[in-house]
């Protein structure tokens, strides 16, 4: 039981922060078409859900532990405001902490999650100009564009579903962002054109390259993640890069922002030749308003910086299937970062119960549980705020150790892909597939895709199939292309049979580009981006059948729906598509010899069809003209 | 151009061209041949380079190291698969999981229109097995094809083991920025053609085939690995795909290049680079192997694996180890090497392989004749039909020379207009003669049933046999023709159809050129000089026998004996005429299978036009 002892905070946290994370996905009760309500209701009670099965599953006595815990929290932060009540001390809170899961195949996933808290209100009009621990270039950006909410994510790789299973934040290849302004914004396109460029420069990316052509407003597929109630999609703007390159230089204003930057507490881990000598890296920013407390009195602002990697056991492993915290990212780790609240370390040992996947030293007593994406997971902890942690050599170098072999591929509940068919420059064939590997559950998700003009999109062609027939979406939201203007935008809700493949195809012409629209690398091909693919998923807890065994028999009869979905995006991979590309190595050439085809072939047929042929009469000798000048005179007439 | 709108220099420019018409025919007839065959000359031709930036400066490391362990899976391979007897499906899917790829299989099925006696083949059931590696840190958006063939028998063994290797080797580098796809396909072509059309998701020739599971995104180049032994010789490069098509060029020189560097003997239609150009040897080396890769070319059928890839603009190539009893021996380890080397190139690729030529004639591997040298020889061929069609055109608008008698002169006209051919009489043989060669597309597959049944005689041997009947059957058309004219032809009338055919073969022809020069020059070559002499007037017999001598089936047959004597290989005649009759029946069946294009050109377009010169030939 000492295992389970110290393991509440860690697991209250955990529950927040994926509650908040999921509420907020759910905020939006004035959802404008009715056919989304029941998808968008349903996170919220799927994070409720998330709270109770993870209380129940805890068993008695540590149900008794919670509540003197939670008691204890409140108390708190009831006292905290009496206590600093004279000195006016800022409401900032950083917490830090990273998850690792040992994948199935093999490979290794490390989740980095920095959070910091910060009770103010840019939107006053009171100038914010104190900051401590919240970055000021974001700070002005909120107050200056008057951001509600803003997700920017940069991901270099695609997350491999079908080995890695589901990622703890999804994110598509390349640059996405998604910003919902404030409704007092009167002219939402300029404030956007203006915010991309200046995030462009806080984060060295080429988010200057969003303009028209690639934004777009889904009607349902984003919605808040904050609190707040606005869900006018009028407010909100979506674009993504998918070309964009994320390097170095992106990783390392990603680090200036954080408070203790990357000189203590996980962030020395951050170091970018390990970071990018791996298989899958993302890094974000969420900025979004939430509430300070339970009563949700004051709200506050977040700022939650992730970065995702996956280290590959083929690339990295010298023949060792083991993992350590130095050989993923040479650091070990010394001290907590001194600012955050809280510095934690977990490590996923679902699978691993009694040690026969892995090995994981130094042990830990510290144990916690969490529902993640549907399923309850058991994670070790190892909090850097204690000095304990770090034993004896004052570092901290966690060993994972494999000892079984690679495992099959997964069957995820919820995946998806995409390829362009057909051959030829002149029309295509989107297909997106779409897989639900429940065996007895359908469910629906929201389709968005947003394709660049230079494809026209044959919207007559659209076909949905399941299992051979035809699947008619219950919503579609369809705006058409304008040539150099917008993009498609095409969202559909769509529900997926259980077991099934559905497949979605949408033929497509490739336009001719004017040449000065041509990139200078033409023939590589022109980008679209992911399709964003979200829903609700049946939860896995559901289908287990021995879930008996954890809980008592009296809950677990009625296949409660609110503790069977939890909310998944997806995203597909981009596509690269082929232009009809004129020959631009040599334009000199093409240019000589048209011109001499006009010139000489054109010329001379206009020339030929024009003229008017007659026939010369020969011009009279001197003598004769002579004579005839004569005869003039003498009004006799001519020869 | 003052020259043309000048009356009297125009009569003067015409006058010469209808005087001179026949000497200058010939001259261009021999200028064209003349200048073909100098093409292979080296002074003649450029010097192979480089043209693609991302594959030049940055050399490459090779570092594979472990072809002896390669061949040894081939080995495990061979018994897998002659204990399963075809393709060891389970095996590869194991072996590959093991190496680290992600596998998928895609099982197909097609039954051919007749069977396939060549390669012993009718209802073809087969399973292709695919790795992906997967590139760190990309997008799934590009991918390289390594493919090897599983043919029944002990060949390629080595290839698939080699394979495996580099699949093993690869995975665990971290340089990789496209996905790589490892390939084994079952039925060589025919796996090779459900795959592409399951990852590109059509359906051209009708196929079953399974849908794939996982995809690279868009294939940026494909290399096809034939290895039948431990130890070779020398690498063979094999380009020619479907209907003639021929990868960028880059992609030879890249291969050229690492041969070079690695020090591996490089050869391309099997022949080994001279470096006696000046000798009269070293020319008709040269000659060889440039005429070698004309037949192939020309015949538009695919010579490797790879000639599917190109439909889809994919940049593919055969890759062929070749044993002989030469001393010097190449391993597996260095062959694994020039692979690696030139798949860390064309990962460097930024964009697909474009800079290059796509259009060439290689009488070396480090020589090419570009598209702007060569096709000077087709035009001097093509210009004939031109000079005589002007000649016909000049013939039909000079009025008919007036004489003395003003009434004989008005009469004569009147005649001239009362029997100046009409549309009917230009337009009869044009429908009669495309509707057999109609005929001849259609009929050898719908009536090999019948004929089975009446004559003692195999499907194959019914397709091929029907088809030459039809197009004997076509022969007696002139009798067909002027029975359902009304009246007799005239002069005018042959000299309407002569132009009319003139004109289309000249198209035709150009077209053909255009997109596959080695056929529309050979062509060229034989029905030219038939278009250019035929007409009523000429002795008949002697005439009847030339015209079937240059029609498209003897040329066929010439080609025949002709591509066996360049190989090396003469055959009999009785060999040499079995051979015929299968190449007939593959170029239907690659028409069937692949879609190759060859085929139905001969019958419907290039068959009927010269019929139209045999119906001149019997005009009455």
């Amino acid at each position: 039981m000492a295992a389970h002892r110290c393991c509440f905070p860690v697991w209250l946290f955990i529950l927040c922060s994926f509650s908040l994370f999921i509420i907020a996905g759910s905020q939006e009760t004035t959802v404008a078409p009715e056919q989304h309500a029941s998808v968008l209701d349903n996170p919220q009670t799927a994070a409720e859900t998330a709270e109770q099965t993870a209380g129940e599953s805890g068993g008695v006595e540590e149900r008794r532990w919670e509540g003197t815990e939670v008691r204890d929290a409140a108390a708190q932060k009831q006292a905290e405001p009496a206590v600093l009540q004279p000195t006016p001390q800022p409401k900032d809170d950083f917490q830090e902490e990273l998850v690792v899961r040992p994948l199935h195949s093999g490979d290794i996933y490390a989740s980095f999650q920095f959070r910091t808290l910060w009770e103010t209100d840019f939107m006053r009009g009171n100038k914010v100009s104190h900051y401590r621990l919240f970055p000021k270039s974001l700070g002005q950006v909120i107050s200056k564009f008057s951001v509600r909410e803003l997700h920017i994510s940069f991901t270099q790789g695609y997350w491999r579903t079908m080995q890695w299973g589901q990622p703890y934040l999804p994110s598509p290849p390349g640059a996405e962002l998604w910003v919902w302004f404030q409704d007092s914004v009167t002219d939402v396109d300029a404030t956007w054109k203006e915010l991309t460029n200046v995030l462009s420069g806080i984060f060295c990316a080429s988010l200057n390259f969003i303009d028209s052509t690639n934004t777009v407003q889904p009607s349902a597929s984003f919605k808040p993640l904050g609190i707040g109630n606005v869900t006018d999609h009028r407010f909100l703007r979506y674009a993504t890069l998918p070309r964009e390159i994320v390097c170095t230089e992106n990783l390392t204003p990603w680090k200036k922002l954080l408070p203790c930057g990357s000189k203590a507490g996980l962030a020395v881990l951050l170091k970018s030749e390990k970071l990018f000598h791996s298989s899958f890296h993302s890094q974000a920013v969420h900025i979004r308003p939430v509430c300070q407390d339970w009563q949700c009195k004051t709200t506050s602002w977040e700022l939650r910086q992730t970065l995702n990697v996956v280290f590959d056991l083929h690339n990295s492993g010298q023949g060792k299937r083991e993992w350590s915290l130095f050989k993923m990212f040479s650091r070990t780790l010394t001290e907590a970062c001194p600012l955050a609240s809280s510095s934690k370390i977990y490590i996923d040992i679902t699978d691993n119960p009694e040690g026969e996947q892995f090995e994981l030293s130094p042990a830990t007593s510290l144990l916690s549980q969490a529902m993640v994406l549907g399923d309850r997971r058991t994670f070790s902890v190892y909090d850097l705020t204690q000095q304990d942690t770090f034993g004896s050599v004052r570092s901290l170098n966690l060993l994972i150790r494999w000892k079984s072999t690679e495992g099959d591929m997964l069957r995820p509940l919820l995946h998806a892909e995409r390829y362009v068919a057909g051959y030829g420059l002149q029309t295509g064939e989107i297909h997106t597939l779409m897989y639900n590997h429940h065996p007895y559950r359908s469910f629906p998700v929201l389709l968005l895709d947003s394709v660049p003009w230079y494809l026209r999109l044959y919207i007559h062609t659209l076909t949905v199939t399941s299992k051979g027939k035809d699947n008619k979406p219950s919503y579609i939201h369809y705006q058409p292309s304008k040539d150099r203007v917008r993009p498609h935008l095409l969202e559909m809700l769509v529900q997926l049979p259980p077991n099934s493949v559905t497949e979605v195809t949408v033929q497509f012409e490739r336009a001719l580009l004017k040449w000065t629209e041509y990139t200078p690398d033409p023939n590589h091909g022109f980008y679209v981006g992911s399709s964003v693919i979200s829903s609700l998923v049946p939860s896995t807890v559901a289908m287990d059948t021995n879930s008996t065994r954890e809980r008592p028999l009296f809950s677990s009869f009625f296949p409660c729906k609110e503790e069977s979905s939890y909310f998944v995006r997806v995203y597909t991979e981009p596509l690269l598509v082929n232009l009809p590309t004129p020959d631009f190595s040599m334009p000199y050439n093409v240019i000589c010899l048209t011109c001499t085809v006009v010139a000489v072939g054109y010329g001379s047929l206009y020339n030929l069809l024009t003229r008017s042929f007659q026939i010369e009469e020969p011009s009279p000798g001197l003598a004769k003209r002579i004579a005839n000048v004569i005869r003039k005179m003498r009004g006799v007439p001519p020869l | 151009m003052g020259l043309l709108s000048d009356p009297n220099r125009r009569r003067a420019l015409i006058n010469l061209l209808t005087r001179l018409n026949a000497p200058i025919c010939v001259v261009c007839y021999m200028a064209g041949v003349a200048w073909f065959m100098g093409l292979a000359f080296e002074p003649f031709t450029l010097r192979t380079y480089m043209s693609e930036n991302a594959m030049g400066s940055t050399m490459v490391e090779e570092r594979f190291p472990s072809g002896e362990r390669a061949v040894a899976t081939g080995r495990e391979f061979a018994a897998h698969k002659k204990k399963v007897s075809g393709m060891p499906v389970e095996w590869l899917v194991k072996t590959m999981q093991a190496r680290g790829l992600e596998v998928y299989t895609q099982r197909f099925s097609r039954t051919l229109p007749f069977p396939d006696e060549n390669k012993e083949r009718y209802m073809v059931k087969g399973t292709n097995v695919y790795g992906i590696l997967r590139a760190p840190r990309a997008p799934r958006t590009e991918a390289l094809v390594l493919s090897a063939p599983c043919t029944p028998g002990d060949n390629n063994n080595q290839a698939v083991g080699l394979l495996l290797g580099l699949a093993q080797y690869f995975r665990n580098q971290i340089y990789w920025a496209k996905d790589i796809i490892f390939l084994v396909n079952d039925h060589d072509l025919i796996g090779m053609q459900a795959w592409l059309e399951g990852y590109h998701h059509t359906n051209t020739t009708g196929m079953d085939w399974s849908p794939l599971q996982g995809r690279g995104g868009s294939i940026q180049a494909a290399l096809s690995l034939e290895l039948s032994s431990d130890v070779v010789t020398s690498m063979d490069l094999v380009l020619e795909g479907l209907n003639g098509q021929l990868p960028n060029l880059d992609l030879a020189n890249l291969f050229y290049a690492f041969c070079q560097k690695i020090g591996v003997l490089c050869t391309i239609q099997g022949k080994l680079q001279r470096n006696d150009w000046d000798s009269v040897s070293g020319y008709s080396h040269a000659v060889q192997t440039m005429m070698l890769m004309v037949m192939k070319q020309a015949s538009g059928r695919p010579w490797g694996d790879h000639g599917l890839f190109l439909r889809y603009h994919i940049e593919a190539a055969t890759i062929k180890g070749i044993n002989s009893f030469r001393q010097y021996k190449t391993d597996a380890t260095t062959i694994g090497r020039l692979l690696e080397g030139m798949y860390r190139k064309l990962n460097n690729l930024l964009e697909r392989l474009h800079q290059s030529y796509f259009f060439y004639l290689m009488p070396s591997l480090s020589h090419f004749v570009s598209i702007g040298y060569y096709m000077p020889a087709f035009g001097l061929l093509a210009v004939i039909l031109l000079l005589r069609a002007l000649d016909l055109w000049v013939q039909l608008a000079t009025p008919p020379p007036t004489t003395e008698d003003g009434i004989a002169d008005i009469e004569q006209v009147r005649h001239a207009h009362s029997s100046s051919p009409g549309v009917l009489s230009v337009l009869t043989p044009l429908v009669i003669s495309h509707l057999t060669g109609a005929a001849l597309y259609m009929l050898p597959i719908r009536f090999q049933e019948m004929a089975v049944e009446h004559f003692p005689v195999s499907e194959t041997e019914a397709v091929v046999l029907t088809a030459i009947a039809v197009y004997t059957a076509g022969l007696a058309l002139p009798h067909n023709t002027h029975r359902l004219l009304s009246g007799e032809g005239t002069e005018q009338g042959w000299r309407v159809l002569k132009l009319v055919a003139l004109l289309y073969l000249a198209v035709l022809l150009g077209c053909t050129a255009l997109i596959n020069f080695s056929l529309g020059f050979i062509l060229a070559l034989t029905l030219v000089p038939a278009a250019a002499f035929v007409t009523p007037h000429v002795p008949k017999v002697l005439s009847a026998f030339v015209l079937v001598i240059l029609s498209p089936a003897c040329t066929l047959l010439f080609s025949v004996f002709f591509f066996q004597e360049l190989q090396e290989m003469p055959v009999s005649f009785l060999d040499g005429w079995l051979l015929y009759l299968s190449v007939i029946s593959q170029g239907i069946l690659d028409h069937f299978l692949y879609g190759s294009l060859v085929y139905p050109l001969i019958a419907l377009l290039v068959y009927p036009c010269w019929l139209l010169f045999w119906n001149i030939l019997f005009w009455k």
